[in-house]
């Protein structure tokens, strides 16, 4: 998003106006984002090294580890693909309810997760309205890792699907049509011609949605029933540590997703030097 | 992305044979009993199986008793249940998880054992809280359990009510005034019993925190302790009912090592380690044994004093009931 | 006009979302609105409008509406700078914006909880002054700010980087002075960016879970937000309760959604022809 302005951009020097508008708003932004994460690695690191190896390495935390990167694993590729193929049916053609079909896609990561911890329960609890049929019939979907991973993933749904839709909306479709009169095929069309239009994009949703995936809680806590050891994710596992007599346990766990979160914004980065320059 | 789907494999296969290798057994329990359960699972499992009962191993889910029953209502799959308060048990009877005379299947109302609520102060006590009416003085401020999501708050306001009964005689409008004065003064409804406790000790809010006994005397007599237990006039009677979840244990097989580790609750090591973690055993000796820790404390009875739980739930914590009006009134008098 | 459809996959693809959005989304979502269906519309508008409930629309609607006020003025203020001025730091601040999407909500909330308790380094500034901003109004206000804070930034930057420099030399020679030239010929510019932007942010805010329930304190008509009711609710055994609540929190969220989709292609329309 770096974008090139048309204006250069106007140095400091002898602006004491200027200055002080950058000061204020550098300032003001740069605390709210600079104080939460090194607060996370100071209070990590507190009790030093060692202790901070030992949170991370305990049986638990490990275990947390593996389920979350579990979810995220499963959610990632069903969100991908299905944010191609929303974004391609979305962008490529008009059809009555466009808008109405966009909102319910992105529904997901616009109302609290809670809620959609909730709904679910409502579809698969033993209350619910699938719940006791599939629990007939030996499916267990509340409660469980199946569940953690399921409401992760529609938790997440709208993620890849977001970062793409606008881009492909604003290349329209003539290279599209261009390919496919020439004779292209449509995955030939999508593989060679839309795809690479997108790439950065996607690369972009997917560690966002990657990012998601590993941290989500709301929904999670629902669904989970916090078992330890069985089905505590990370964010669940820093929910239980937090209350815990340790606090650099929790910011031990949490400094984990803190570094995924920043290694996602370092990709972010490098995603949009490339871009710019390809485009230049 | 192929890296991760291995690591998936792998924890996946892990977690498979380290799941059939012997009998697992999974106790869903209130909040503050994770330094309990963690005692009694460690002595239990070598306790079972030199009893000639074979290897198990135990997990453990914590979370507001009242929350933890309603999941195993939705499908979680605990063998036990081991609450803080008996209606959340009875909740689970009467949707058949647990056998309707449940309260009968384990000695002392199926309860083996009982804690109070105490006042947990900042060293010094520097506020000069004695009893609960300190509590309902302008200025104290106090962290304490949601009663309506978690026993432990429900406790905390029967005892507010009981105190203001008795300190006017038995005048309901009087103990309404002063439950209200003292619910005024909360700074914090926390979620679980842990998480009040976390917010008073490690984040210093509030001036008091009004929690079971089991976690304030944990606090006040750990090493380098920087808080004061103070243990007031009066408390409800809080008895910590266990159950055997049938519908679950007998399907998964497991009902006798799930009866079993409750029975183990009730012998000697068992009481000895309840006693430790400053909860009220029921065994005589142990409780001799402990008898210069565990201050006697005037009780009065859910079910004698109040009429029980059921009409305790109805009048007390239900949508619209007396918590939600008196929470009410104080929020509109903050406003003006 | 129709639009002739020469590329093919609209069946595969439409179809693929469809399928996902029906199980995903739509059967959930679905089961939630049914469990209200036993009750009466005067039995559905009490659970609604509840006064526990009606407290949680407000705490929430007002803490969201101010977390977006102060980020229009922040956002603007950040996308004018990174995009107007050359300064030490530009291209970090630039990249670390994004952080509050890719950080874990719940991370954010333990973090903000443990800075601004009063006792936290932060919450210690404030202390002496008697302002309260972990377990009180202002913390929810905090945390949503946080964690919408990339939208209005990311909206704007690139509508201002494409600005006309004529506009401003146009006003600049006309004597407008740059607080005139900015309030008269730069911010007209900048209102559908702002709008769009703003409206992510106030959708986001009042969704938010994670982060608000670890420094909210949840007080009972005072710092409950309305997921937590909800969840309250289910814990309480109410369950119809507690789907008659995400109902409207859902209708609202659809509304918000639905209206801003529109209203953005619509200037989109106008903007763009």
């Amino acid at each position: 998003m770096s974008a090139v302005s048309r204006l250069p951009r106007v140095p400091l020097r002898g602006h004491p106006r200027r200055l002080a508008l950058v000061l204020a708003g550098a300032g003001a932004t740069g605390l709210l984002i600079a104080l939460p994460l090194g607060a996370v690695f100071y209070y990590a690191l507190r009790d030093g090294w060692r202790a901070y190896l030992g949170h991370l390495s305990a049986a638990d935390t490990l275990h947390a580890l593996g389920l979350s990167l579990l979810a995220a694993g499963v959610a990632l590729p069903v969100n991908t693909a299905f944010g191609l193929a929303a974004a391609w049916a979305v962008a490529k053609f008009t059809f009555r309810g466009r808008r109405l079909l966009i909102s319910l896609i992105e529904l997901p990561l616009s109302i609290s997760p809670i809620i959609i911890g909730v709904a679910y329960l409502f579809v698969f609890g033993m209350q619910g309205l699938l719940g006791p049929w599939l629990d007939a019939c030996g499916v267990r979907l509340a409660f469980n890792v199946a569940s953690i991973v399921i409401v992760t993933t529609i938790v997440t749904s709208p993620c890849v699907f977001r970062e793409v839709l606008p881009l492909m909306l604003a290349q329209g479709v003539h290279e599209e049509q261009t390919a496919v009169i020439l004779g292209a095929g449509g995955w030939q069309t999508f593989w060679r011609v839309t795809l690479p239009n997108v790439k950065w994009a996607l690369v972009y949703g997917v560690c966002l949605s990657f990012a998601r995936s590993l941290g989500e809680f709301g929904s999670v806590a629902v669904v989970s029933g916090s078992v330890r050891g069985e089905t505590n994710t990370l964010t669940l596992q820093i929910d239980l540590l937090y209350h815990d007599r340790v606090q650099t346990a929790a910011f031990a766990v949490a400094s984990v997703l803190t570094s995924i979160a920043l290694v996602t914004l370092l990709v972010k980065t490098w995603v949009e030097r490339r871009e710019s320059s390809s485009s230049s | 992305m192929k890296r991760s789907l291995v690591l998936v494999t792998l924890w996946l296969a892990v977690s498979a044979s380290v799941a059939r290798a012997q009998t697992e057994i999974l106790n869903a329990s209130y909040d503050i009993s994770r330094e309990l359960f963690a005692e009694v699972n460690a002595a239990f499992v070598p306790a079972y199986k030199s009893s000639g009962g074979g290897d198990v191993s135990i997990k453990q889910s914590h979370g507001g008793s009242s929350r933890q029953a309603r999941s195993v209502l939705e499908g979680l799959k605990a063998d036990v249940v081991t609450f803080n308060q008996l209606n959340d048990v009875q909740l689970l009877a009467d949707n058949g998880f647990v056998a309707k005379d449940w309260a009968a299947r384990f000695p002392f109302n199926a309860a083996p054992y009982y804690s109070v609520h105490s006042i947990l102060v900042r060293k010094g006590n520097p506020k000069g809280i004695r009893d609960w009416a300190d509590l309902a003085r302008p200025g104290v401020t106090i962290v304490q359990v949601n009663p309506k999501t978690g026993g432990n708050g429900r406790y905390a306001v029967l005892a507010y009510y009981a105190a203001g009964l008795q300190a006017s005689g038995g005048d309901a409008a009087k103990a309404r005034a002063f439950a209200k004065k003292i619910l005024a003064n909360v700074v914090v409804f926390e979620s679980g019993g842990r998480t009040a406790t976390s917010t008073f000790t490690e984040r210093e809010i509030g001036d008091v925190l009004v929690t079971f006994e089991a976690e304030t005397l944990g606090l006040a007599r750990a090493p380098g302790a920087v808080f004061e237990v103070v243990t007031p006039s009066v408390s409800v009677l809080a008895e910590f009912p266990v159950a055997v979840v049938k519908k679950v244990a007998a399907r998964r097989g497991t009902e006798a090592v799930a009866r079993a580790y409750l029975d183990f609750l009730y012998t000697p090591a068992g009481q000895e380690i309840i006693a430790r973690n400053h909860y009220r055993p029921r065994n005589a000796e142990v409780a001799a044994r402990h008898a210069d820790k565990l201050t006697p404390v005037k009780t009065v009875e859910v079910g004698p004093f109040f009429g029980g739980w059921e009409k305790v739930t109805k009048e007390f914590f239900d949508n619209g009931a007396l918590v939600d009006v008196l929470l009410k009134e104080i929020a509109a008098e903050r406003v003006n | 006009m129709p639009r002739p459809r020469v590329i093919p996959g609209l069946g595969l693809t439409l179809g693929t979302t469809l399928v996902f959005l029906a199980l995903a989304t739509l059967l959930p979502l679905g089961a939630l609105v049914l469990k209200t269906a036993g009750l009466s519309w005067s039995q559905f508008w009490d659970y609604a409008t509840d006064a526990r409930a009606l407290s949680t629309y407000r705490v929430t609607l007002v803490s969201a509406g101010i977390a977006t006020s102060l980020n229009i003025v922040l956002g603007v203020l950040t996308a004018w700078i990174l995009v107007r001025y050359e300064f030490p730091g530009r291209r970090l601040l630039d990249s670390a914006i994004d952080l509050p999407f890719a950080l874990p909500t719940a991370v954010a909330g333990i973090a903000l909880a443990t800075l601004t308790v009063p006792r936290g380094p932060v919450g210690a500034l404030f202390a002496p002054f008697d302002i309260k901003i972990a377990y009180a109004f202002p913390g929810i206000i905090l945390a949503m700010t946080f964690t919408s804070l990339p939208f209005i930034v990311r909206t704007v930057q690139p509508v201002l980087a494409d600005l006309e420099p004529q506009l401003e030399e146009a006003a600049a020679i006309l004597g407008a002075g740059p607080v005139t030239t900015f309030r008269r010929v730069i911010l007209p510019e900048l209102a559908p960016a702002i709008l769009a932007g703003a409206t992510l942010s106030l959708v986001r805010s009042l969704g938010e879970f994670g982060a608000v329930v670890f420094i909210a304190g949840n007080l009972p008509f005072q710092t409950e937000i309305s997921s937590l009711l909800v969840y309250i609710r289910m814990d309480e055994f109410d369950y119809v309760g507690a789907a008659a609540l995400a109902t409207v929190i859902l209708a609202f969220a659809l509304v918000v959604l639905v209206s801003m989709n529109v209203l953005q292609s619509r200037l989109y329309r106008r903007f763009h022809g």
